[in-house]
């Protein structure tokens, strides 16, 4: 990518030389989310080849149809939708058998999601290399089912809120509250097998 | 007096700083008396925090060539004339 002048541009105005088919203005927006966008399309679809894909559709199609964002939202909310629905329909492409359905029905037994109580570390990821722990990380978003999975990594690992949140997956904030708190509760189950501290041992809980 | 349940259902608003004072404290006064309810607290807050500080994804030379090339691609041909 060519460094522009742009960089420093507040991002409604680069929005609208964009929309005049200013392509500088689009490529620095470009720029701007690429990353952001292309590390949710790897934990969204856990697959290489779909992110590198879901990167690619999620710009054209952003550019395509500019002319439909409202500027009611952020410009990184809209295209992180576009990204998180590209990156879904890959899913459901991958699993013709198992389809990822945006309105599945679950219950709320939270509780029953706290097996394992043991104190970490205050920073136990000091124990492991950044490889270790990238690896660790990975694996344990791997395990979610795709709608934690999305809900988590655009709380906790893009920072959107709970509004933007619902708005870039269709979903009510209840049932993004909800996911999310699985997910949490299921990631904390997953790291503690790693991080607990050592000598403890678990108790059982309630 | 709130359950280990209650605290369990409160727990991500309560990590998001999204509570009122009176829930807050409530809460703050569930952890201090159960240990276990401290401890996911602990682990969880943890869990979130990991996250947050991971290493970015750097986007491969080769994948951002080949997304530039096909943005140019569309952007010639929505010129305007």
């Amino acid at each position: 990518m060519t460094v522009s002048g742009l960089a420093g541009s507040d991002e409604t105005t680069l929005v609208a030389q964009a929309r005049q088919s200013d392509a500088t203005a689009f490529s620095e927006l470009v720029r701007r989310y690429e990353n952001k966008i292309f590390r949710l399309a790897l934990h969204i679809t856990q697959n290489r080849e779909d992110a590198e894909d879901v990167l690619q559709e999620t710009f054209l199609k952003a550019y395509e149809h500019l002319d439909q964002f409202q500027g009611n939202s952020k410009f990184y909310t809209w295209i992180v939708r576009i990204g998180v629905n590209q990156a879904l329909m890959k899913l459901r492409r991958r699993k013709t058998d198992k389809t990822v359905s945006m309105d599945e029905q679950f219950d709320t037994g939270e509780d029953t999601l706290v097996r394992e109580i043991a104190a970490w570390d205050e920073d136990p990821e000091e124990r492991f290399s950044r490889d270790e722990l990238g690896r660790i990380l990975d694996a344990a978003i791997q395990g979610l089912e795709p709608l934690y999975r999305s809900v988590f990594v655009l709380r906790d690992i893009e920072d959107l809120s709970t509004e933007e949140t619902a708005q870039a997956l269709d979903l009510s904030i209840p049932a993004v509250k909800s996911r999310l708190l699985r997910a949490r509760l299921q990631l904390r189950e997953k790291l503690t097998r790693h991080f607990k501290r050592k000598g403890d041992n678990a108790f059982a809980y309630l | 007096m709130l359950t280990c349940k209650d605290f369990l259902r409160e727990l991500s608003d309560y990590l998001d700083e999204s509570l009122g004072v009176e829930a807050r404290t409530q809460l703050e006064q569930h952890i201090a008396a159960c240990p276990n309810c401290w401890v996911i607290a602990d682990t969880t807050k943890k869990t979130i925090r990991v996250y947050k500080g991971m290493d970015p994804y750097p986007i491969p030379p080769d994948v951002e060539a080949r997304l530039m090339q096909a943005l140019e691609r569309k952007m010639a041909a929505k010129q305007p004339k």
